[in-house]
C-alpha cells in the first residue's frame, strides 16, 4: 500500500513537474487563440458553439461588419426591391398579406427550417416562398441558386440578425431532424468521411491552408468569397459532399433540408447572421 | 476470380489474417496482425515518386492532415500526427497497413483507406471502383515515410 502511495506521489510529481516545463517554454499561439483575441468575436460564441464568424480572418469580418461593404447587400437590395413587387395571376406581392417585412418576417428566419401541416413537409425558408408564390401569388417558382431567391431568402433572414436560431425538432419535426442526424454521421465518398469527422472532431484544426470551423449554417444564405457571389446552404452541402469525392444532392432536396435542420439545431442559441462573409 | 476479390473486401479487411482484396482492379494482400508484411507489387517502392505522390493533393494529398519534413512546401495540416520519424516508429509493413486502410486499425479514424474501393458510400461516378493510390504508389509512399527517421 505504502509503495503505491510513493509510486503515485512519483508519478504525479513528475506529471507536476512535466506540466510546469512545458508551460514555461514559449508557446505559438493557435488560429483559434489568435482569432478569439479579436474583441468582435464575442457575440458569435455561445458556451462551446462558435459561428463561422470566430473561424474567418480578420479581413472578412470586417467586410461582414459594415453592411455597406458587404457584397451580400445588392442580392438583399434584390430581396427588398421584389418584397413589394407584385408578380403572378393573383395580383399581389408579398407585401401585400405580409406589410412590411422588418416587422412582420422579424425572427421568422430563425425557426427554418419548419415543418408545415399544410404540405406535411419540412420545409426550408426557400420551400416556403416558393409555395407561397405558387398557392398564394399564382406566380412561377424561383430556382433554388437564382439571384431572386438568394435575395428574396437573405432578406427575409435579415429580419432575423442578432436573434437566436430556434428551430423546432419535436413532435412532427422530430423524424426529419432523426434523417438529418442520420446523413450528419454517415461516412460517405470515395474519401468515406462523415461531416462530423470534420466539423465535431477537427474544428479549429488547420487542414492544409483552412482552419476547420464548426460548420455551423446561421449565416447563409453567404457571401463566399470563393464564389463571388451568395450562396445558398445547400450550394455549400454540394461542395463538401463532392470535396470527400461523393455524390451530391440537388438543392432543395430532402436529404438537405433534413440535414440543415439537423445544423440549425446545432447551431441553437447561435445569433443568426445573415447575410454573412466566408472564405 | 474477379467475384472472390470483390465478396472477399469488405469481410476480409475486417477479419485479421484473412485474405483481403480492395476490388476488380486492386491486388490481393494478407493482413497479418493490423500489418500488410508483402509488397502490393513485388516491385520495391521509389521513395522519390513516393513523395511526389504523398505531395499531390489528388493522390496522397498527406499534407493536408500531416506534417511533415517537407520545407519547400506551406501550410502543413494538423488533424494527424506528424509523420517525421514515422519511420522510425513504424516498421514498413505497419506503414503499409496504414496507407492501404487505416480503418482496419482504427475503425473511428478520419483518415481515408488510399487503397480500397468497396464499402464505401455515394461515391462519386467517375471514382467508383477505384482507389486513391495505384498498388504502386502504395509501395511508393511506404518507401518514402521509411526514409523519415528521427
Amino acid at each position: 500500500m505504502k509503495r503505491t502511495i510513493i509510486r503515485v506521489t512519483v508519478a504525479v510529481g513528475a506529471s507536476v513537474l512535466l506540466a510546469a516545463c512545458v508551460a514555461a517554454a514559449p508557446k505559438e499561439k493557435t488560429a483559434l487563440e489568435k482569432r478569439l483575441e479579436d474583441p468582435r468575436v464575442k457575440n458569435y460564441i455561445v458556451g462551446e458553439k462558435m459561428t463561422g464568424y470566430v473561424f474567418a480572418t480578420a479581413a472578412t469580418r470586417t467586410v461582414q461588419d459594415d453592411d455597406f461593404e458587404n457584397p451580400a447587400f445588392l442580392w438583399v437590395d434584390i430581396g427588398e426591391e421584389n418584397w413589394s413587387k407584385v408578380d403572378g395571376a393573383a395580383g399581389k406581392s408579398c407585401a401585400s398579406c405580409h406589410g412590411d417585412a422588418p416587422d412582420s418576417m422579424k425572427g421568422v428566419g430563425a425557426t427554418y427550417p419548419k415543418y408545415s401541416g399544410e404540405t406535411k413537409k419540412l420545409m426550408a425558408l426557400q420551400h416556403r416562398i416558393n409555395w407561397e408564390r405558387e398557392n398564394r401569388m399564382k406566380a412561377k417558382p424561383w430556382k433554388w441558386e437564382s439571384d431572386e431567391m438568394l435575395g428574396m431568402t437573405a432578406y427575409v433572414k435579415l429580419q432575423s440578425r442578432g436573434m437566436p436560431v430556434n428551430v423546432k425538432i419535436d413532435g412532427p419535426a422530430k423524424p426529419f431532424y432523426e434523417a438529418g442526424k442520420k446523413f450528419y454521421n454517415q461516412r460517405r465518398g470515395m474519401l468515406d468521411m462523415a461531416c462530423a469527422n470534420c466539423h465535431v472532431d477537427y474544428p479549429a484544426t488547420m487542414i492544409r491552408s483552412n482552419l476547420l470551423s464548426q460548420g455551423m449554417p446561421n449565416g447563409f444564405p453567404t457571401y463566399r468569397l470563393k464564389w463571388q457571389k451568395v450562396g445558398s446552404l445547400h450550394r455549400r452541402f454540394r461542395g463538401c459532399n463532392k470535396q470527400v469525392r461523393a455524390a451530391p444532392y440537388k438543392q432543395g432536396t430532402d436529404e438537405y433540408t433534413n440535414l440543415e435542420l439537423f445544423l440549425m439545431d446545432r447551431a441553437r442559441d447561435l445569433p443568426m447572421e445573415t447575410p454573412s462573409v466566408r472564405m | 476470380m474477379k467475384y472472390q476479390l470483390l465478396i472477399g473486401a469488405v469481410l476480409g479487411a475486417a477479419l485479421t489474417g484473412a485474405i483481403a482484396a480492395g476490388s476488380a482492379n486492386a491486388v490481393e494482400y494478407k493482413i497479418v496482425e493490423d500489418t500488410v508484411p508483402q509488397s502490393l507489387t513485388g516491385k520495391p517502392g521509389d521513395p522519390a515518386n513516393g513523395k511526389k505522390t504523398a505531395i499531390n493533393r489528388r493522390k496522397g494529398n498527406c499534407l493536408a492532415c500531416h506534417d511533415m519534413p517537407i520545407p519547400e512546401q506551406a501550410d502543413h495540416g494538423q488533424v494527424g500526427p506528424p509523420l517525421l520519424g514515422v519511420g522510425s516508429r513504424l516498421s514498413e509493413a505497419e506503414l503499409r497497413m496504414r496507407v492501404i486502410d487505416s480503418k482496419v486499425i482504427n475503425p473511428d479514424t478520419i483518415m481515408p483507406a488510399f487503397y480500397r474501393s468497396t464499402g464505401l458510400h455515394r461515391v462519386l461516378k467517375k471514382w467508383q471502383g477505384k482507389t486513391i493510390v495505384s498498388a504502386q504508389e502504395v509501395e511508393d509512399i511506404v518507401a518514402y515515410l521509411m526514409t523519415l527517421k528521427e
